[in-house]
This record gives structure tokens, sequence and C-alpha cells, in this order.
């Protein structure tokens, strides 16, 4: 067992966990922040996608001591007193979801990236989105949904 | 169209924010594998590297060994409850967990039950198989063929791999049709086995109660009504039947066909929580669920098509070979083994249609139920239209034109076809025109033939589809006597507020939205108090 210290949507958590214990599950199941979800386990299609320092990554390729000492963002932390982040917003506007399954791994890339890219061109989203798959909507909806955040945003939005 | 209702009401032409929206994009989904409940196991299940072997022996011990695994369930284990084998929906058989051999790659061998998912996963690492590989069959062409191995031994008197043979249609008349036919075109069409790979994956949480001795299943089931009556069938010489039996469907990742079936992991699940009176979760994981779950297509079809020089279409025939693996568990409502596939004469007015399906085991996995595939309808409609093109590109007509020409017309109906399908209205002539002038047809033509000219390459497809959507009405269409469970619950409760309960399930089509939009538009409640 390995003693590990994360911040988890601005909450700080000690655990002792596994060495072997992935992220995700220790999000999921220690944390019970359901909101990450497992569609491949093996980074393939992003349903697992969280924010780590500023960066999203997939929490099911890594490990929960690989986040020891970081700072974690979940979708659960997204909403800030009671308030949509814009991406949320942009989701639910543009119709960018419907089983909802992918959505929180779609919504943690898309905060991660209009950071880094705060007006981005629709190819630049699409490209954003190539590791995060959804088998319902189609892409078209979801690229709206983060192009009405990118405005939001670029507004003071959040 | 103008809404009927008010804003306020929010009846159907309303733009209405989905009920759904607000907690998946809080990650408040309510999806199988965020469900835990106390003293919860965990199961694991081992599959077959092989896609046909006997299984000599297995293993337990090491598995038995590891702290937290609590039993290695097998076949000789389910053959005490008699629950080793499962009916399907097409009458068939299909096995929960082998006692003889596996029938394809990845089928459930065993299954570990333990205390955490790791440990389960441990535990199915340790399980050591024995096996003694078999001839393998994958083509169901040759699995037809007289020297083909049989595989279906656990049936008795079964001879070769041959489920069923259909056909429907006037054969005299279309082969005349053939005869006088001024030209004819014939195609070979192989629509691939696919796999739906919803995000989710499939799973449940099986909860038995030895108090009351009720079952509570939460599981990945686009059909939990349908579910339930197979669990009775499966488990009633058990004590399980209907009203022991809860099927709680939460949300779903997801489903597309994929999420009907009764998978092998289910029963298991649920044979361990009974046995155990724990709640018991199963989820499988990516390779499980593209390895082993249920397909569509698999079908190989060979057509053929009769016209005048006009270019009047006069007869179609097509024999078909399906691949159902090595069960057929189709979930087909209709009486006929392959579906609804004498829709095939689609939009056209035929004379005469003659259409035969052979069904043939291989060593696959069942399914056909994805996309709509139990009914066939897809692969009806691409063999038709696939043929149109190969008629016109051979008469050297253009393909809306020609397809215009065969059209049933709108004075035609209500129209009979050939094959006994009532066609109540349309106007396909219609419908297309106004395709063709919304994306200017004409130009795009010209486009294309100047392209041509310096030699770039560039396509232009049409297709026409008249299929049956859905599967109704409840007279012609049944699941286990439960028709197909199309019902609605309406109560309106004292301060006016609705509860609304179906017997459809959402797998993120929206319905709670869209249902609460009908209510408010037949019922005038506001849309947000449904």
């Amino acid at each position: 067992m390995a003693s590990i210290k994360v911040r988890v949507n601005g909450v700080e958590h000690t655990a002792e966990v596994e060495p072997r214990l992935l992220l995700v599950h220790f999000l999921r199941e220690n944390l019970r922040l359901t909101g990450t979800h497992i569609g491949c386990e093996t980074s393939h299609c992003g349903a697992c996608t969280v924010v780590m320092d500023g960066k999203a990554l997939k929490s099911c390729t890594v490990f929960a001591i690989q986040a020891n000492g970081r700072e974690i963002l979940t979708v659960e932390g997204l909403e800030q007193d009671g308030k949509l982040h814009p991406i949320q917003e942009g989701f639910f506007q543009e119709h960018g979801l419907q089983c909802g399954y992918c959505t929180p791994g779609m919504l943690m890339t898309g905060y991660a990236y209009l950071q880094s890219n705060p007006s981005p061109s629709e190819d630049e989203i699409r490209h954003a989105i190539s590791g995060n798959l959804c088998r319902c909507t189609g892409y078209v909806n979801i690229v709206k949904a983060y192009q009405y955040a990118a405005q939001k945003l670029q507004q003071g939005g959040a | 169209m103008e809404p009927r209702t008010s804003a306020e009401i929010g009846g159907m032409g309303h733009s209405v924010k989905r009920k759904e929206d607000p907690r998946f994009i809080r990650g408040q989904g309510n999806y199988v594998d965020d469900v835990v409940l106390p003293d919860m196991l965990y199961l694991d299940i081992v599959r077959s590297p092989y896609a046909h072997a006997k299984i000599s022996n297995i293993d337990t011990s090491k598995a038995l060994a590891i702290p937290g695994v609590l039993a290695v369930i097998t076949g000789q284990d389910l053959a005490k409850y008699n629950l080793h084998w499962m009916p399907t929906l097409m009458s068939d058989t299909q096995m929960v967990l082998p006692v003889e051999k596996v029938m394809y790659q990845a089928q459930e061998v065993a299954a570990v039950l333990a205390t955490t998912r790791y440990i389960a996963a441990d535990g199915v690492d340790a399980v050591e198989v024995d096996y003694d590989p078999l001839e393998v069959v994958v083509d169901p062409k040759k699995a037809l063929l007289p020297d083909a191995p049989v595989l279906r031994t656990d049936k008795e008197g079964k001879e070769d791999n041959h489920i069923w043979h259909w056909e429907w249609g006037d054969k005299a008349a279309t082969d005349k049709t053939f005869s006088e036919a001024d030209v004819v075109v014939k195609e070979e069409i192989y629509i691939p086995r696919i796999n739906v790979a919803s995000i989710e994956t499939c799973g449940c949480v099986a909860h038995f109660n030895k108090v009351s001795g009720k079952l509570t299943v939460w599981m990945t089931t686009q059909a939990p009504h349908a579910i339930r009556t197979v669990f009775a069938l499966v488990a009633g010489h058990v004590g399980l039947a209907e009203h022991k039996i809860q099927i709680i469907s939460p949300d779903i990742g997801g489903g597309f066909g994929g999420k009907v079936p009764v998978y092998p992991g289910y029963v298991i699940a649920v044979a361990a929580s009974v046995l155990t009176g724990k709640p018991v979760k199963w989820i499988e994981d990516r390779m499980e669920n593209l390895q082993a779950d249920s397909f569509a297509r698999d079908y190989h079809i060979t057509a053929e098509l009769a016209g005048k020089k006009d270019g009047r279409l006069t007869g179609l025939r097509i024999k078909t070979i399906a691949d159902h693996g090595y069960t057929d568990a189709a979930a087909n409502p209709s009486k006929f083994p392959a579906g609804l596939f004498h829709i095939c004469t689609g939009s056209y007015d035929l004379k005469a249609a003659h259409v035969e399906v052979d069904g043939a085991y291989t060593n696959k996995p069942p399914g056909g139920i994805a996309y709509r595939c139990s009914f066939r309808v897809t692969e009806a409609v691409h063999t038709i239209e696939r043929l149109a093109d190969l008629m016109s590109h051979e008469l050297g007509m253009d393909p809306a034109e020609f397809r215009m020409k065969n059209f049933i017309k709108p004075e035609q109906f209500p129209y009979k076809s050939t094959l006994g399908w009532e066609y109540d209205s349309g106007n396909y002539a219609g419908a297309l025109q106004l395709a063709m002038d919304k994306i200017g047809y004409a130009d795009l033509r010209k486009e294309q033939a100047e392209k041509r000219k310096r030699g770039e390459l560039m396509g232009i497809g049409i297709s026409s589809f008249t299929e049956i959507v859905g599967a109704g009405p409840s007279k012609h269409f049944d699941i286990l006597g439960l028709k197909m469970f199309d019902s609605a619950e309406i109560r309106v409760h004292p301060t006016g507020k609705v509860i609304a309960r179906f017997g459809t399930k959402s797998q993120g089509q929206g319905h709670e939205t869209t249902y609460a939009q009908i209510i408010a538009e037949e019922l005038g409640f506001p849309v947000a108090d449904i």
C-alpha cells in the first residue's frame, strides 16, 4: 500500500492505495465521484478524461499514486457556486449530448483545451476532441458546444 | 408547423431543454457501474482463447487460494441447477457456462466471485483451463457443406450446421419474370458482421434477497420487461418468476441494440447472488464487449433483378445465407425467421419476387440484434438499392430517372406489394423530386460531367427506402407473449403534477423530455410538471 495526498475539486484527500489502483477507480470508488466514466480502459475513448494540474488526461491509464501531490478537476468540480461552467452550458444549449456517457470526458477535454486555445477554429476543435469518442450525437453539436463555450469565456463568462 | 400549445405548456413543436441534461452535464447520471450496494461482491469472467475447443479440465485451486476470491463458478456448478443452458428468443439454446466445449473465441468459460474488482481479475488470471482445440468453422457457406464438422453436438440427431430454411413469395411467377426479362443484373453482396461499440459496456448488479425471495437487477438493458420474462423462463424452475423479479435499467451509455440480449454474464451474476444472498456486480470490459457481445448483419446475399429494355422492373430473386454464430439468438418479434427481410421490394412496383434465407451455425458469438438487425430491414434496403443502381447503369439510364419510373405511384396506394406488405400511403417520386430540386441535381450532374472530362472523379449516390420502422402493431409482433411491452401509465396527482411510466427505455434519445412534450400536447399539463 502507498500513501497519497491528492487535491480533487479543491478538496484535499489522503488515502492508502494499492500501487496498481487506477486513478479512475480511485476517483469513482474511493471518492465516489462517479461522473468520470470508464469506456475502454485503453486510452482510446476518453470517457475517463479528467484535468490534472491544468492538463486533460485519461484517468483509466494513470495510477492513483501518479496523482500524488497533484491537483485534479473532475466534471463534478466544473460548476461553481451554483453556476454552470460555460462548457457545461454549451453542451446544454447546443444539444451536445444524448446518452451522456462520453459527456464528462468531452467537458473536461474542452475545459483544458479552451484554456490553451481560447478561440479555436472548427478544425482545431475537431482535432482537440479526436481522443474522445461519442457514439450517439455525432460531433457536430459537440463542436458547436465548444464554440459556444469559447465565445462565452471570451466575454468573461467564467 | 405552429405549435398548438403555449410556451408554458411546451407541447410538441416547442424547443424544450432536455430534462436529462442537467444531470448528465454535472456528472450526476446514474449508470450501472455507479450503483454500489453494501457488501457487494464482484464477478469477472474467464473467457476462451479458442473459437472451438473441448474443455478437458478447469483447475480453480490457484484462483481459490487468492485471499478475497470466494468462488469460481463453472458450467458444472450451474448444471446442478440446470442453469448451464438458457433458451434464446428464437427457440434455440445458448450456454450460460459450458460443460463440454466452447463455441466461439471469448466465450464465457468460468466466473470468479471476489470481494473486489481487482481481486476478481486476479482470480480470472489464476484459473487454469485445458482445451483440446477442434476444427473451427467461421464461414457460413463452408458450414453448410456436407463435410463440415457438426458444431451443435449438444443437439441430439443434428447432422449439419443448418438452422432453418425460409422462403417467401411466388417462385414460379418470379422465375417467369426472369425468363422473359430483357435485362438481368446479379450481385453477390456480403454485409459484414459489425459491433455497435456503445461507449458504456454491458454489466449489472444483481441482488437476491433471501428473505423476501425477490431478485433486483440493475442492468444495462434496453428491454427491461422482456429481460424479466427471459429471466423467469431461465430460472422459473428454481422459483424466480416475474412476480419475484425486478429489472432496473438506469441511465444507459448508448445501446443501439447491443443492450437487448441476455448475456451469460448477467445470468451468472444472478446465480452468484442467489447462492450468496449478496449483491453481485459484473461489468464487462471493452475487449469482452467487442469480442463476445451481440453483432449486426453477417448476411451473404445473392440477388438478381429482372427488367425490360424500357427500364421497367419486373422481378426480384434473392438467396441469402445468414450467419447466426453458434446459436440463433436474435430478438426477432416477427413470425418470420429472417425478420422482415421480405420488405426487400422497397419502394418499387414489382410484378413478382422470391426470397430464400438459410440460417447457418458457425463458431462465432450469437446475436443478430444490434442496429435493428433482427428485423433485417437494413439488409433488405441495401440489396434492392444496390440492384437498382446496377440496373440503371446496365440500361444507361440516370439512376434518379430509373427510380422515378419504377416507384409505386401515388394513385396506387393503398398498395399491396408482391411479397404481401400493405403500404398505406406515399408519394415516392414527389419526395425524390423535392430532394433533387433542393440539392440542384441537374447542376450536380453537369458539374460531374465537366469534372470527368478533366479526369477528376465525382460520385453522386441516390437511395430511397421504404421499410418498417419499429415493431408494431402488436397483433403482428410479439416477444414471449409480451407483445413489445409498448405501454404507458399516466397518473395525475392531487397537486396537478404528473408521473408517467413507459414500456420503452431511453438509451440517450431523451424519452423523459419527448414523452413529457407529448403528454403536455395531449393533456395540457405544463411540460415542467411531468
